[in-house]
């Protein structure tokens, strides 16, 4: 059994869940502020992973044998445990990939590709991360006749709406696809207004979940968008393993995107029929340890419960809003209304890089640079890119006041 | 919390961090060439005057960047004025040693002056993420000696 974790919330008690949460940096203790990019694992998740391998790996779905019905009923489980997680009406609906920016790619190459026509465009968002802005210019440059079209975002760094409903007037828009939290902004954007906005005009939608999925609960059947791709690793979970929900509608028509074993009905050397959806997207052997590492972690934030996290989010993103607005010189990027844990930030007299450099020499730890949205930074003028605090639910006050004095102690230092 | 930060960030590295020295462009340049460190939007262009025998007249350079690579960028600029292109070359691979091992075994050899100006930066080769910020500069200013408007990185 997995080491059970008590209600409530106690971050003492679920820092010390995280091994490495206690390692020490140059005699100061590691505060870890880039979660956004990528989480700390807990104990659970860890040793989930071990009892795998030691005690029931095989490949999946292929022997009669007990190891690997083990494996199978493992990995079948992890899917179960997906689709309660994000409140999905059929676990066939979930799709294993390796990370979001695969889940994507399945449905620009497979969804694009097959189900597109030629005059269709795909609306995107200038707050798009890379994932899921390059996989759209390839379906466009792909001479298939469709357009893409950006939404604009505000000054603020919301998703400028009126602009959205006026992309979609024409009805040619096949696709709106878009971040249900900005990875720079930290901005939530309205899905359900989204969703609702794009349905009237013809358009399916997809939510790029990577953010949001680890915030606040995600709720598919409430949502009411036609994909929704997530993480694993920002999840706390392990790297390896990714989710694309799907409509089952969808899948049906949705050729498959790679070829080979396990997503095929029966095979001659003059062709194949291809399974039944969801396993028609998943060729060769799946994450199958990975998978078991996202159960885990599944399980794991379901038990401290995602309303409790987000509470704890919440008293995160005030205190950080008031620390960091006080800091002379800082510059936050993006003031939605709508937020969650992710803070970019640039200073009048020090270049990110310098002041990543200097943060973690203080043991903290930030990320520095564009962090994979490049029109973005430029959309608000920050070319040079900006640094960026990212919580975790592991993540306290007492790191928020830490980084802000910092930030003022590295302001002197430049100045 | 800072204090020890003062060996790769010396008052000379700040200094030619904020008020870089021959940033502008030479509207009569011979060679360019761009650098580019896609990883983090540090972005510069060299400009080049040669003189007939084909030493360095005149360099200047424009871009942006952190204070490692805008100082690393204009303490080049003063010291390969006047150098040829083999004296250029062998100060940049000198400097790469510097700046990778913060030593420099063949410096005493010849142009010890001028690395003597670079050393400065050789505190940057306790931070593996921040070396190619002080070569990019280097790496730039070989693209434009060896042809002209190729694009530089120093990933």
């Amino acid at each position: 059994m997995n080491a059970p974790v008590q209600p409530g919330f106690d971050v003492e008690r679920i820092r010390a869940d995280f091994p490495i949460l206690a390692q020490q940096h140059r005699g100061r203790p590691l505060v870890f502020l880039d979660s956004g990019a990528s989480a700390q694992k807990p104990r659970q998740v860890i040793q989930a992973m071990v009892r795998s391998m030691e005690e029931r790996y095989a490949n999946v779905h292929r022997g009669a044998y007990r190891l690997s019905e083990a494996a199978t009923a493992d990995y079948e489980a992890a899917r179960a445990a997906v689709a309660r997680f994000i409140n999905a009406a059929d676990p066939r609906e979930v799709i294993f990939t390796t990370n979001s920016t695969a889940a994507i790619n399945l449905v620009a190459h497979s969804w694009g590709r097959g189900v597109l026509r030629p005059g269709q465009a795909v609306l995107v968002s200038e707050m798009e991360h890379h994932a899921n802005l390059v996989p759209w210019h390839m379906l466009r440059d792909d001479n298939r006749g469709i357009e893409l079209r950006i939404c604009r975002v505000t000054d603020a760094g919301e998703l400028d709406l009126d602009d959205l409903e006026a992309k979609l007037a024409d009805g040619k828009v096949g696709l709106v696809a878009v971040t249900h939290m900005s990875n720079v902004l930290g901005t939530v954007t309205p899905a359900g207004r989204i969703v609702a906005m794009a349905h009237a005009k013809g358009a399916k939608v997809l939510l790029d979940g990577s953010q949001a999925a680890v915030h606040r609960r995600v709720d598919m059947q409430a949502l009411g968008a036609d994909f929704y791709a997530f993480t694993g690793h920002k999840l706390y979970g392990p790297t390896g393993i990714g989710v694309l929900w799907a409509r089952l509608e969808h899948q049906e028509r949705m050729p498959p995107f790679l070829g080979g074993g396990d997503m095929i009905a029966s095979v001659t050397l003059e062709g194949s029929t291809w399974a039944e959806p969801p396993a028609k997207f998943e060729a060769g052997t799946p994450p199958i340890v990975e998978a078991v590492g996202l159960h885990a972690a599944i399980d794991y934030v379901s038990a401290i419960g995602m309303p409790a996290l987000e509470a704890h989010e919440h008293t995160l993103v005030d205190h950080a809003m008031r620390r960091l607005s006080d800091v002379e010189g800082l510059t936050l990027l993006g003031r939605a209304q709508d937020r969650g844990g992710v803070f970019s930030f640039a200073l009048d007299n020090a270049h990110p890089h310098d002041l990543a450099t200097l943060l973690d020499r203080a043991g903290l730890a930030v990320r520095a640079g564009r962090h994979c949205a490049e029109p973005l930074h430029a959309r608000f003028g920050l070319e040079g890119g900006t640094c960026r605090a990212s919580f975790g639910l592991y993540t306290t006050l007492g790191e928020i006041d830490y980084l802000a004095e910092a930030l003022t102690k590295a302001r002197e230092f430049f100045s | 919390m800072f204090d020890d930060l003062r060996d790769l960030y010396q008052e000379v590295i700040l200094d030619h961090g904020r008020k870089p020295r021959n940033f502008r462009r030479l509207e009569d340049a011979d060679r360019t060439a761009r650098g580019d460190n896609p990883m983090c939007g540090d972005r510069m262009e060299l400009f080049l005057k040669l003189r007939p025998d084909g030493a360095i007249e005149d360099v200047a350079f424009q871009g942006r960047g952190c204070a490692i690579s805008m100082a690393s960028a204009s303490l080049m600029t003063e010291t390969v004025k006047g150098k040829s292109p083999a004296e250029a070359h062998m100060l940049g691979d000198r400097f790469r040693n510097l700046a990778m091992t913060g030593t420099c075994p063949d410096c005493g050899a010849s142009l010890e002056e001028e690395m003597e100006r670079l050393q400065p930066l050789s505190g940057v080769h306790e931070f593996p993420s921040r070396v190619k910020c002080a070569t990019l500069a280097w790496h730039t200013l070989n693209a434009a000696l060896d042809g002209g408007a190729k694009e530089a990185t120093s990933e």
